[in-house]
């Protein structure tokens, strides 16, 4: 999916201006920005909920167009369901909408929820779920038509770690069958772990895009965190005097010294060198730039 | 099936199970016909008997005055004024007809009193005022030595008959079948805009609030989700009008046959003619002019006028639902909504049941926030067909304009969280 050029106004409030985003086929795709950004503008025009003012979102290579409603599911960081409505025939519903025959829609949702575990919740009203149950419900809605885009927002708000863990599961399961998934999320861990690629946007501009790998090398300090067992820290220090070195903690088993070193230009072979002629290292490893880092050092700037 | 249908059926199916719609489909009408009965028998209600006293010393009016069901006349001529004023107190008579002896009939006019502690209803006072007035003539007549009996003779009393122009006879009471059938197929329209205007309303503001909103206009168009719950809660209505109009027409069968067939037992009439000839006579009246009205053509109107009117409106409640957040908020944007609807049903109580085709009536039966109702309050009188098509050309031409501009107001509202809109905004939305 590709996104062109996106500039939305509301009245005098600029929302997105000139957004591109570029969206592999088949990967999660972490949409990240502080609240208010634009996001869900963003999102929205994806959904065809509203229109962009410039630019022109593609999806497969066409242009977006009210067909393609049914090749994609959305699910609202805002859930929402009919409160006084049954659940099966609310899911019926929303299915249709979404271009599903009946006969199809009811069978699929069988299979989701005898999957889920929820199948005798059919006749139950949403208002005598808990809020979990309803975001199970909800979440089989937004993938049952199996959509080639998939978006959510704050897909496990709500949801205990067990039902978090499902969930993330069947996500996972998705993108391996093929459709592409946009992901937002206020969750560091998550996306971490989940998303292939990642764009920030801030201030209702594009301010990073790329695979997390690459974006982390962007934000790269160099910076080592080495643990070493020895008598003669002293030494050590002398030996290290090129380098920048700072006091650090972080979790070891052993009695060591805890520093960071700024490496630079220099090789962490060469440093591994010079240490493990002064001790036992105990502990080497490149500090990672953690999402959460970027997101706020990018946004701070 | 198309989404569009899709949401029609959810929207009817929600609204027909809800149980208020139960509750009002069959408990109304009974609510209804009870209020009708009871303001029926409270009116004709027979009030306590009135004691009147007539203390005449002209001599004149003794016999004059005759018991009725409601008043007692008793000749208290021998007692004084002053003691009249007493006894008033005490309640014994309601009031007390005081009656100077005079020698010229003509100072009569300003000079009789009626005494009494409550001021009397307008009926009583002309009545009495009648009755003395005759009693006066008369006497004035022989005291200047007409014939009375010849004036008697001669008197002329011209009952009108009515005829239409088409030249069938129209029987005497008819305007007031009209204006009560006219009325009530415009009172209903204005009932069913509000109640269901405010469906809509609710069920805008309830997807706002559950904002399920947002996952319905991912998959659908905002105009189509607006149109098809209007579509959706008007069948409701229809539907609820159906039964209405179902159970109406068996009960006016059922009226008719009993009325109509109790009638040629000859036994049965003579007893009903005995017991009150009047009533019996009135009810077969009114079931005849009923049927010679031209009851399928109006029931067409009333359908045409319903939707274009309902439509009108509905689209307007579903842009104020749109545009707040809860149902509180919707008293700012009520007022200019009500106020046509109420403008509407007044100038038909009070402008077509005087003057149906006055230039008043015509005018806010052609303006399409009103015609549907003061309209279908003329039909019953006969409104020329280029009035009756310019009408509805005219609520079609609005109606379609309106739903252009709630469903831009609706497209922005029902995104628009945590403010209360001002009508400024509401304009600004239109452009965006």
């Amino acid at each position: 999916m590709q996104v062109e050029n996106i500039t939305k106004t509301y009245g005098q409030k600029i929302a997105l201006q000139d957004v591109s985003l570029s969206i592999t086929k088949g990967s999660i795709y972490g949409l990240l920005g502080p609240n208010g950004a634009g996001k869900t503008s963003l999102i929205r025009i994806i959904n065809q909920i509203t229109y962009p003012d410039k630019g022109q979102v593609f999806l497969d290579g066409e242009p977006l167009q009210p067909n393609h409603i049914k090749d994609i599911g959305y699910m609202p960081e805002e859930r929402g369901l009919y409160k006084s409505m049954k659940v099966g025939e609310q899911a019926l519903y929303l299915a249709q909408l979404k271009g599903m025959s009946k006969v199809e829609a009811k069978k699929e949702l069988t299979k989701w929820f005898e999957k889920f575990g929820i199948i005798d919740w059919w006749d139950k009203k949403i208002q005598e779920l808990s809020k979990g149950m309803a975001q199970k419900v909800q979440f089989i809605v937004t993938v049952l038509h199996q959509p080639k885009l998939l978006i959510f927002d704050e897909p496990f708000s709500g949801f205990d770690p067990v039902n978090a863990n499902l969930i993330k599961d069947e996500i996972l399961k998705l993108r391996d069958k093929g459709s592409t998934i946009i992901f937002s999320t206020h969750r560091m861990e998550s996306v971490e772990e989940m998303c292939d690629d990642i764009a920030l946007i801030n201030l209702s501009k594009k301010i990073i895009e790329g695979p997390l790998v690459e974006v982390k090398k962007q934000y790269r300090t160099f910076v080592y965190w080495v643990g070493v067992k020895t008598n003669r820290q002293n030494e050590l220090k002398q030996a290290l005097e090129i380098y920048k070195i700072k006091e650090a903690t972080f979790k070891s088993l052993d009695n060591d010294w805890q520093f960071s070193v700024e490496l630079g230009e220099n090789s962490p072979s060469e440093l591994l060198q010079t240490l493990l002629r002064f001790g036992e290292v105990t502990h080497f490893s490149e500090q990672i730039p953690t999402v959460n880092e970027i997101f706020i050092k990018a946004v701070s700037s | 099936m198309s989404v569009l249908n899709l949401i029609i059926k959810r929207e009817f199916i929600a609204k027909v199970r809800n149980k208020s719609f139960i509750v009002m489909t069959f408990v109304s009408p009974l609510i209804f016909v009870g209020i009708a009965f009871l303001i029926g028998y409270l009116s004709n209600m027979r009030s306590e008997v009135k004691h009147i006293g007539v203390h005449d010393e002209s001599g004149y009016f003794i016999d004059s005055f005759k018991n009725t069901s409601s008043y007692q006349y008793e000749d208290v001529s021998h007692i004084t004024k002053s003691e009249i004023k007493d006894s008033l107190l005490s309640k014994r008579w309601e009031g007390v007809l005081y009656i100077p002896k005079l020698d010229n009939f003509k100072d009569f006019e300003k000079n009789v009193e009626y005494i009494s502690e409550d001021s009397p209803s307008l009926g009583f006072v002309s009545q009495a005022e009648r009755v003395l007035s005759d009693k006066l003539t008369k006497e004035n007549w022989s005291a200047q030595g007409i014939d009375t009996l010849k004036i008697e003779a001669a008197r002329i009393d011209v009952d009108l008959n009515l005829v239409k122009s088409s030249g069938e006879e129209t029987v005497r009471g008819l305007n007031e079948i009209k204006i009560a059938i006219g009325s009530g197929f415009g009172y209903m329209i204005m009932m069913f805009i509000v109640i269901y205007g405010n469906m809509v309303m609710r069920s805008v503001i309830e997807e706002k609030t559950s904002r399920i909103i947002e996952i319905i206009i991912s998959s659908v168009k905002p105009f189509h989700l607006m149109m098809g719950k209007i579509i959706g809660t008007t069948l409701a209505g229809l539907l609820q009008f159906a039964i209405w109009a179902i159970v109406g027409g068996i009960l006016f069968f059922l009226a008719q046959s009993f009325f109509g067939l109790n009638t040629s037992s000859l036994q049965q009439a003579n007893e009903l003619t005995q017991q009150s000839p009047d009533s019996m006579a009135m009810i077969k009246m009114y079931i005849e002019e009923i049927k010679s009205l031209p009851l399928l053509s109006m029931l067409i109107y009333f359908i045409v006028y319903f939707i274009g009117g309902y439509f009108l409106y509905s689209s307007i409640y579903a842009a104020i639902g749109a545009a707040v957040d809860n149902e509180t908020d919707t008293q700012q944007f009520m007022f200019p909504v009500i106020m046509p609807l109420m403008l509407a049903v007044y100038v038909g109580f009070f402008t077509v049941i005087h003057e149906p085709h006055g230039t008043i009536a015509t005018a806010f039966s052609l303006i399409p926030f009103t015609s549907p109702i003061v309209m279908l309050m003329r039909i019953p009188f006969g409104v020329p067909a280029y009035q009756i098509i310019l009408s509805i050309v005219l609520l079609l031409g609005t109606f379609v304009g309106m739903v252009w501009v709630a469903s831009k107001i609706y497209r922005i509202g029902i995104l628009s969280y945590g403010k209360k809109p001002s009508w400024k905004e509401l304009l600004k939305w239109l452009k965006y």
